[in-house]
């Protein structure tokens, strides 16, 4: 039991701290939980669907199938994230400020949860679907064990809801003014870690073969397979034994997303300011 | 975000091309077959030559999934019941690499030795 604990429990954990940065980022805008939810219930649909036909999806396009869904789902959620800052930092101060009424912002907003929603989506299911294969091989095993192993697995998924609550509540108590820099850089962070597991399926796959040694091994400081590794892994894209592509994809997408949420950025320092009281921005 | 959502099919197009285009680059050195049957690899370890990029065929005899994952080797693919898998390994350095079934990582492993 322990043992299905621990399993489901590692497989959780990644999509669980994505869940809990995003409704943080999103807390108190309007749809943001039914967002949350319609992008979990996506994702576990999809990951049944990736479980369900894992065979397929492993032979397709040549037997590179399953590498090439990983990286494009990847990426398509770094893309979200990247996007989602850049609008953050062009409209969010604002949004943040004003009522979030007019017609064009909440348009905007919307769009925004929805890049959010994938993300939540792509998390749930990347890691989803191994959970799934993992129960169905417990369940396809049957034997007098199955049903202990199933409460291990629950017990797993409840406590990977857990690390979501913590990170949600431990990013709210973060008062809304510094929120926003902490979230924008967590997001920043998050992203250019997915860009570099997306490099890693693309040189699984033979597709990408350039810088593929072992840029360093921290193995024996810090595993990423033990529970702060895992924590680190998701929340900075911490890798153990990384490539040394995966470490300079790491670094473009790292700089580029932070130079175009600056670039972004309203210039409010030169702007002269409306009222005294309103320069802290 | 349009711009964003047509990026990601591009990139995604040229992915698929150059997945459909892979296999004609001819791998040189012959795949190494390993069997998955009864949560055992078959064989535990293989040697392999070191500095010439590897191709690995894992035929999974059992009826359960299972998922082919080696930190050392940076492999992490997902292989149905009954299903076989292709996996890329970049050229290696000399030495012994471990690898697992992810969903039964105590007991189910195997080497593959580079020299």
């Amino acid at each position: 039991m322990i043992g299905a604990l621990i399993i489901v429990f590692r497989e959780v954990i990644e999509a669980g701290i994505i869940v809990g940065i995003v409704m943080a980022v999103t807390q108190g805008v309007r749809g943001s939980r039914l967002m949350a939810g319609a992008g979990v219930a996506a994702g576990v649909v999809g990951a049944s669907l990736v479980a369900a036909f894992a065979g397929v999806l492993a032979s397709a396009l040549n037997g590179v199938g399953q590498e090439l869904f990983n990286a494009s789902i990847l990426s398509l959620a770094v893309c979200m994230l990247a996007w989602h800052n850049i609008w953050m930092a062009s409209h969010g101060r604002q949004l943040a400020a004003e009522a979030r009424q007019l017609g064009q912002e909440v348009r905007s907003g919307a769009r925004s949860l929805f890049a959010l929603a994938i993300v939540v989506a792509v998390a749930v299911m990347r890691e989803g679907s191994e959970v799934a294969l993992f129960l169905y091989g417990l369940v396809a095993a049957g034997g007098t064990t199955a049903s202990d192993l199933l409460v291990g697995s629950a017990l797993g998924l409840a406590a990977g809801v857990a690390v979501s609550a913590v990170t949600y509540f431990g990013l709210v108590t973060i008062p809304p003014r510094r929120l926003f820099a902490v979230t924008t850089g967590l997001i920043t962070f998050l992203a250019a870690g997915l860009a570099a597991q997306a490099a890693n399926f693309l040189q699984q796959a033979g597709l990408a073969t350039a810088m593929s040694d072992t840029a360093w091994d921290t193995s024996a400081i810090l595993s990423d397979t033990s529970l702060f590794g895992r924590v680190l892994h998701t929340l900075i894209g911490y890798s153990d034994q990384p490539s040394v592509l995966q470490v300079v994809v790491y670094a473009v997408t790292l700089a580029a997303i932070f130079a175009l949420t600056k670039a972004f950025a309203p210039r409010t320092i030169t702007r002269p300011p409306q009222t005294p009281l309103a320069q802290n921005g | 975000m349009r711009n964003c959502s047509l990026l990601s099919a591009i990139g995604l197009t040229i992915a698929v091309a150059a997945g459909a285009a892979a296999p004609t680059l001819a791998d040189d050195a012959a795949p190494v077959q390993i069997t998955l049957k009864d949560h055992k690899f078959d064989p535990a370890e293989t040697t392999v030559a070191a500095g010439k990029p590897i191709v690995i065929q894992l035929a999974n005899q059992d009826a359960t999934p299972a998922e082919f994952e080696s930190k050392e080797l940076r492999v992490e693919k997902v292989v149905a019941g009954g299903g076989s898998i292709t996996v890329k390994v970049r050229a290696l350095k000399p030495g012994r690499y471990r690898f697992f079934d992810d969903y039964h990582e105590a007991t189910t492993q195997g080497f593959l030795v580079a020299q």
